[in-house]
């Protein structure tokens, strides 16, 4: 049997599970990810960098887009995202995209 | 990361947890934010006879149960209303013929589905078409780890190797599988192999639940009944197995609260965070409240809007906040820890549902119901009464001695 845990770094190209939802809860007006049985309330920073794994890019691209964008030290950024995304795969989030052999 | 996530389960939260934070989030004008998930019993009817079912003993007939456009509006509104979630159970929800059309439509309107399933009545068909419906996620129960405890306990012959087949159907097609292990005395000692199942049936979290006894189950309390040792070992048995499997099968433990000293902060409190729809219809702040007589409890088929019901139905706010608690609960320091405990437990063990519950040490009634549990944990009763639509029948012999 597979582990489910990854490990995160520069080179993967993490993903929200197919039954791991991000949406605009509109009644409460916060952005919210469902999950069996849990339903997380993510801050603004894991929402943006939420909305970047899409299983194409890969982390080293996100912190260089999120460094471009915010002006802030690359190595900084990219130990946040990489222990924010940590933390999510940890807890069954975050998945990671499957290579693609052909 | 503690601050970038705000974590709540939406079964049970503290107020630290990110349900504070999606209630804090709420309109102004509301008192009670909405559930984030509700259970849907969208049917009583179910081919197995659990006796601790948590279903009321008064089930609702099939005659009675909400159509297909009924389910469907009830959908509709609770994603309106901001709703997030939804559990389809029962009974058995896939007893229903229109499951997937049901599963389609909360897709259909932004709800996150799960199916909280026997899995007996599935194929491969069935959970497929629900798969590509949008459910999203798929809990099974099991009675035990082999048939021939498993399929007693249920009074279904092969209903183990059905489940077991289904659950790898659930990995195949990519679905997260929850497994729900209802535990008693006559299972509890084969709670590490259940554990090892979950793991070989590659489930991502399992939920050992020990039995509450109200409904069918307080009717089966002498036979269900673990003893303080299986308790402990059980405990002992939860808290290795978390730290050895840990980011491979998550486990949720839920103790049995006859042998606790505080009650079980049941539903998050009444009316504050949960509610549920019977197969008739009617809202409900708890799966058993029904037990509760003379409490009236409106429909979704009545005038009403069920976020009408929510706010302001009488059966909502009689036992809502601590307005209602009598001493030991008015004067306690942990009045809003676990709000009195449970309605249905208080109403079943001393007939006021308004009376503290019994499982806390600080209830004048915790004395005498424990020794009553222990006593009856420690007997040799262990014939099961099933549950059925006739009230109830009695274990034979021949059932024990061949498994149902």
């Amino acid at each position: 049997m597979a582990s489910r845990n990854i490990s995160v770094s520069e080179t993967s190209r993490p993903k929200l599970p197919r039954h791991t939802k991000l949406k605009f809860d509109e009644t409460r007006q916060v952005w919210v990810i469902l999950a069996p049985e849990r339903v997380l309330a993510p801050d603004e920073i894991a929402v943006e960098v939420l909305q970047l794994c899409d299983g194409v890019r890969s982390v080293a691209e996100m912190v260089d887009q999120l460094a471009e964008k915010y002006a802030a030290p690359r190595e900084a950024i990219a130990t946040d995202v990489v222990a924010m995304l940590q933390d999510l795969a940890d807890k069954g989030f975050l998945t990671e995209a499957r290579e693609n052999t052909a | 990361m503690s601050d970038t996530l705000a974590d709540n389960k939406t079964t049970s939260n503290g107020p630290s947890d990110g349900l504070a934070v999606l209630e804090g989030a709420r309109s102004a004008a509301e008192t009670y934010g909405i559930p984030l998930a509700v259970l849907l019993e969208v049917t009583h009817r179910c081919p197995l006879q659990c006796p601790y079912c948590s279903n009321p003993v008064e089930l609702d007939r099939g005659s009675t149960e909400l159509t297909t456009e009924e389910w469907k509006k009830v959908l509709s509104e609770l994603a309106e209303l901001g709703v997030l979630q939804v559990h389809f159970s029962g009974g058995e929800p896939t007893a229903r013929k229109d499951i997937v059309e049901l599963v389609q439509h909360a897709s259909d309107v932004g709800l996150y589905s799960n199916l909280i399933t026997s899995a007996v009545l599935l194929t491969k068909d069935k959970l497929s078409a629900l798969a590509d419906a949008g459910l999203s996620h798929v809990q099974i129960s099991f009675q035990g780890n082999e048939p021939n405890v498993a399929d007693r306990v249920a009074g279904l012959k092969d209903a183990h190797k059905k489940k077991l087949e289904v659950a790898k159907w659930t990995r195949e097609l990519d679905m997260p599988l929850t497994v729900n292990a209802v535990m008693h005395r006559q299972n509890l000692h084969q709670l590490s192999d259940i554990i090892q199942m979950a793991v070989d049936l590659d489930a991502d979290r399992l939920e050992v639940a020990n039995v509450q006894y109200y409904g069918w189950a307080l009717k089966n309390r002498a036979a269900l009944m673990p003893t303080v040792e299986q308790i402990e070992e059980t405990s002992r048995i939860v808290e290795e197995a978390q730290v050895r499997l840990k980011g491979t099968l998550a486990i949720d433990y839920v103790v049995p609260d006859y042998y606790a000293l505080r009650p079980k902060k049941c539903m998050g409190g009444w009316g504050r965070q949960f509610f549920n729809i019977s197969p008739a219809g009617k809202v409900l702040p708890c799966h058993a409240a029904e037990s509760i007589t003379g409490l009236e409890f409106e429909s979704v088929r009545s005038n009403h809007s069920i976020a009408w019901i929510w706010q302001n139905s009488e059966a909502f706010n009689r036992y809502r906040g601590t307005g209602w608690m009598p001493e030991p609960c008015k004067s306690c320091e942990f009045r809003e820890v676990d709000y009195g405990g449970c309605r249905c437990q208080a109403f079943a063990l001393t007939g006021d549902a308004g009376n503290t519950d019994p499982a806390c040490a600080l209830s004048p009634r915790h004395e005498e119901i424990f020794k009553q549990a222990e006593q009856e944990s420690a007997g040799t009763q262990n014939r099961f009464l099933y549950r059925n639509f006739a009230g109830g029948t009695l274990e034979t012999d021949e059932d024990k001695s061949h498994g149902a």
